[in-house]
């Protein structure tokens, strides 16, 4: 142990000698780690948030596809869902979307039925009748309106439409409602000029949850245009969309890993003139080869640990304090309205445990092996050159 | 010297930081309200486009929306690729040979 620390020592005071040059490799080899690590942080935190509130989402979902896309249900269709064993209720529900040419947003318009009950996360209320709306705070953002003032929509006909906004979605609940405008569903069938014959899609309550499977293949066996989606679905979607395999790592973690990959192969491929005489002199003096390699093994330690810690708290700090500033165009693309949120900070250990590993342990290997063929070398040879 | 406690430093920050966060408990309950209520289905996150405004509702053919084969053209649509649910339909090849039997 005290041996390992009189090296340890004599280790730093080695790197302090050149302290330049490993500074600079400590600040690229901690950038590197940081990019991984919001990317990292960054999708954790989002697939928590999406797991832990979508939990409520809608059982059964059930949609028509039409030439291999989304159309119209009839509600007609409720009617031979409802005599299937185990359904508790069928709703046909309306939403779409509405574009504004002006500053080219796209918003989501949700039709709901009457709720009295007071939302938490609401100021003022939803609408109670077919003039009133309520809106999420990216679209009050965007345009300016507050509790009280006009909400104007055109129609597909021209037509335009007030709609008085009685309640606005808190900012905490961003990431739910941002784009959202909530009409009562009569006043939102009307604007779209939706049959009443005819619905979005169908919410269907299924009284056991184990049953909710069985159910979806009766309705596809018996409506074969429709597409039933689980909420188990859902959450799954969330769950791959967010994972390792998620097109955000491979746009920023597979650039970060290649370039982490150049460091490490620079490393590998040969150590410079003054370490190898420094090892060619250290062989002369009598230190033997295992010594020699635990110098280059607490080296490699001390630039990758220190790495490592720094790369992982930037990561914390740029994903938790600051919201992702550098990754977040990636996600908005050309969107209009994005939310900005406040991530919980929830962290995936064993991602960050195999982070370590997949960055920690190869530059050690691309330390150790070149110094290790110098060390075996004939020390004359090596302070030579 | 110096070192050490630098690194000890930033260790235990880091790690601070780290279990403070995951050991935070979340109460989502009013936000389940919300969902429940508004019988949301999707994060609000990119609004470019429906398929990645409402990845788990979006059809199939979303990503291709002028012509089958087209070139995607909404940013997001690389970073939140198309997810094929509930979809049950296949191809099936029936050889020649089996078609007379």
């Amino acid at each position: 142990m005290r041996r390992q620390l009189k090296i340890l020592e004599f280790t730093l005071s080695s790197l302090i000698r050149r302290k330049y040059k490993n500074l600079s490799l400590i600040a690229v080899y901690a950038f590197t780690i940081a990019t991984l690590g919001s990317v990292l942080f960054l999708t954790h935190a989002l697939k928590i948030e999406a797991t832990g509130s979508l939990t409520e989402a809608p059982a059964l979902i059930i949609q028509r596809v039409s030439a291999g896309r989304h159309d119209l249900i009839p509600t007609a269709y409720t009617e031979i869902i409802k005599k299937l064993p185990g359904v508790g209720s069928v709703t046909p529900r309306v939403w779409g979307y509405y574009y504004d040419s002006l500053i080219k947003a796209n918003l989501t318009l949700i039709g709901i039925s009457s709720y009295q009950d007071k939302l938490q996360l609401l100021e003022g209320s939803l609408p109670n009748n077919p003039a009133e709306c309520a809106i999420g705070s990216g679209v009050a953002k965007a345009f300016g309106p507050t509790i009280g003032d006009d909400l104007v929509l055109e129609d597909s006909a021209k037509t335009r439409t007030v709609f008085k906004i009685t309640g606005i979605f808190k900012t905490v609940s961003n990431l739910l409602t941002n784009d959202l405008v909530i009409l009562q569903e009569p006043a939102l069938r009307d604007f779209f000029s939706m049959n009443q014959e005819m619905a979005t899609d169908l919410i269907v309550q299924v009284h056991n949850q184990r049953e909710v499977k069985t159910l979806a293949k009766k309705i596809k066996y018996l409506l074969p245009d429709t597409r039933p989606i689980t909420r188990d679905e859902i959450l799954h979607t969330y769950d791959t969309l967010f994972n390792w395999r998620s097109g955000m790592m491979l746009a920023v973690a597979i650039a970060a890993l290649i370039s982490f990959c150049i460091l490490a192969w620079d490393k590998a491929t040969g150590i410079s003139a003054a370490e190898k005489q420094e090892i060619g002199i250290l062989k002369a003096i009598g230190w033997e080869t295992a010594d020699v390699l635990s110098i280059k093994f607490w080296e490699g330690l001390v630039i990758s640990l220190t790495s490592f810690i720094l790369g992982t708290l930037a990561a914390w700090i740029h994903v938790f304090v600051f919201d992702a500033p550098a990754l977040i165009p990636l996600l908005k693309g050309w969107s209009v309205l994005f939310p900005k949120f406040q991530l919980t900070p929830a962290i995936d250990f064993y991602q960050l445990f195999v982070l370590a590993f997949l960055t920690i342990v190869p530059y050690l290997v691309c330390t150790i092996i070149p110094a290790w063929k110098s060390a075996v070398t004939d020390p004359e040879h090596v302070m030579r050159g | 010297m110096v070192y050490l406690l630098f690194l000890s430093f930033i260790s235990i920050l880091t790690a601070v930081l780290l279990i403070t966060g995951s050991t935070e408990i979340v109460d989502s309950t009013e936000k389940r309200q919300l969902v429940k209520v508004l019988g949301i289905t999707d994060l609000s996150l990119c609004s470019e486009a429906r398929y990645t405004r409402h990845p788990s509702q979006a059809d199939l053919f979303a990503p291709f929306q002028d012509f089958p084969g087209a070139f995607e053209h909404f940013p997001t649509g690389s970073i939140i690729p198309p997810n094929p649910l509930g979809f049950s339909s296949r191809i099936l090849i029936q050889h020649h040979s089996e078609k007379f039997n």
